[in-house]
């Protein structure tokens, strides 16, 4: 299989990329990773007659520690993101999540922003940086740059509130040191799409749960919190029969997809199965 | 066409490309590497991992044009001096192939995972080559060929010069390579026996 024909442009700068993108607007594609693009395109479900490559926007890359917060840069890869003490220490359940992604070798190309922005609802970033209360770093034309909370970051299937003429460039993750995580992702193989995976991180003081965030992988059409549990959550004991409790009610609000892997109730089944299990190991139980 | 410039094995080569060329097929059909082989052509396989500035990648999702400027290695950049590599030799001594078809991509990734982590267990063994497909082996001996390897790398680094043999054809004699024979002192216990043909299906397939 392979792509149609399109025009190459590998930008050097952010500037040169968001000129690009005005330029071509529609017919253009950004690639960041391309470890979801480039199957697109071999696939033919998408023929953009423009590839931008950020390939070379290096100022896009990084991981940088910013007081209280974590700067990622939306070209960083995920091996790099796993490489990265400051994420380990500071945003445990990024590192959780993104050591599940795919396989070594599309963790070497696979980019955050990229996996952000494509907004798959079976990928694995997009939980935890809405669990972590991230906000997004979005720039425009002419040198404008927004803020967006991750709450409002993810609008539906493959849809984010990056307009057509802008770029996501980082991802800011306040510090939560100290804090448990856990990724728990349900998959049929190795190295596929969740089916469900859950992302909780949990502050303990004194053997019971201070603080709890939850997020949903593949449990609607975008990453969601499981705000009830969270709520449940506070002030309970880190013991099976707590949490087991709490989390009773994890697929809250949700609206998860039926497909050959498994049907909505299932889905709702697991949600709460798989919270439970990811708070006990984040709260070290 | 866009005009590219890529190390390749150690050659740098520069062409004309269309921007659509996937890396896999610039290497096939332009400079001629079909060591490197397409598998699945969906990046679930693994078949086609080559290593971009040192690091693992399916060269089928990757295009030739984001390789411009960088550095690639093929399975035909591993041997050096007419040796095999030791990762090479291990999978020859093991036994771990059977058609042969997966045995590029998963020596270029076990040979990624080796770099970090040059002595892995069995399950990171497993893990580290959760991208890379075989429907022949059962997997058995690939893990072992990599612990092999993984043994004979720590130790001396490699195997003594004249220790390493060309590939060999089919019937010829094991070489009794030092710190890669099974028998080796970094070889988890258990791991010691001697490859059985029935165990593997050779007989079979042979």
């Amino acid at each position: 299989m392979i792509p149609a024909s399109f025009d190459y442009v590998a930008p050097q700068s952010l500037t040169d990329a968001l000129a690009a993108l005005a330029e071509h607007g529609d017919d253009a594609k950004v690639l960041a990773g391309g470890q979801s693009l480039l199957p697109i395109l071999r696939m033919r479900l998408n023929a953009p007659s423009v590839v931008i490559d950020l390939g070379k926007v290096t100022e896009l890359q990084g991981i940088s520690d910013e007081g209280d917060h974590l700067v990622i840069g939306a070209m960083t890869t995920y091996a790099a993101v796993l490489a990265s003490e400051a994420v380990s220490t500071h945003a445990a359940l990024l590192s959780k999540a993104v050591a599940t992604v795919a396989d070594p070798q599309i963790r070497h190309r696979g980019t955050v922003g990229g996996a952000l922005v494509h907004a798959d609802p079976a990928g694995d970033v997009g939980a935890p940086v809405l669990a972590l209360d991230a906000e997004l770093v979005i720039a425009g034309q002419g040198g404008a740059t927004r803020t967006v909370p991750a709450a409002d970051f993810f609008e539906d299937l493959f849809t984010t509130a990056v307009g057509e003429d802008e770029l996501l460039t980082q991802i800011r993750i306040p510090k939560h040191t100290g804090w448990g995580a856990h990724y728990e992702k349900f998959v049929r193989v190795s190295h596929q799409w969740s089916i469900v995976a859950v992302a909780a991180t949990v502050r303990a003081e004194g053997g019971s749960i201070a603080e709890a965030r939850v997020g949903l992988t593949n449990m609607g059409s975008t990453p969601l919190r499981a705000t009830a549990v969270e709520q449940a959550l506070v002030g309970q004991s880190a013991t099976e029969e707590a949490v087991r409790q709490a989390c009773a009610r994890a697929a809250d609000g949700t609206n998860p997809p039926s497909d050959l892997n498994g049907d909505a109730d299932y889905r709702r089944h697991l949600a709460s199965v798989l919270t439970r299990r990811a708070v006990l190991a984040a709260a070290g139980a | 066409m866009t005009r590219i410039t890529v190390t390749v094995d150690g050659v740098e080569y520069s062409d004309d490309i269309e921007p659509r060329t996937l890396l896999v097929y610039y290497l096939r059909q332009n400079l001629g590497k079909t060591g490197t082989v397409v598998g699945c052509d969906t990046s679930n396989c693994g078949a086609c991992t080559v290593h971009l500035d040192g690091r693992s990648v399916k060269s089928c999702n990757v295009l030739a044009v984001q390789a411009d400027g960088h550095e690639v290695t093929t399975i035909e950049g591993l041997a050096a001096d007419g040796q095999l590599h030791p990762m090479q030799q291990a999978f020859h001594e093991s036994h771990a192939l059977q058609c042969g078809y997966c045995t590029p991509g998963m020596i270029m990734q076990a040979c990624d995972l080796l770099k970090d982590n040059p002595d892995p267990s069995e399950q990171e063994i497993r893990e580290g080559l959760e991208g890379n497909l075989c429907r022949c082996t059962g997997y058995h001996n690939i893990v072992r060929a990599v612990q092999h390897a993984a043994a004979a790398m720590r130790q001396g680094t490699e195997a003594p010069a004249d220790s390493a043999v060309p590939a060999a054809g089919p019937g010829a004699p094991e070489p009794a390579t030092a710190g890669v024979g099974a028998a080796g002192p970094e070889m988890p216990p258990g791991e010691g026996a001697p490859v059985s043909a029935g165990s593997t299906g050779e007989g079979v397939t042979a």
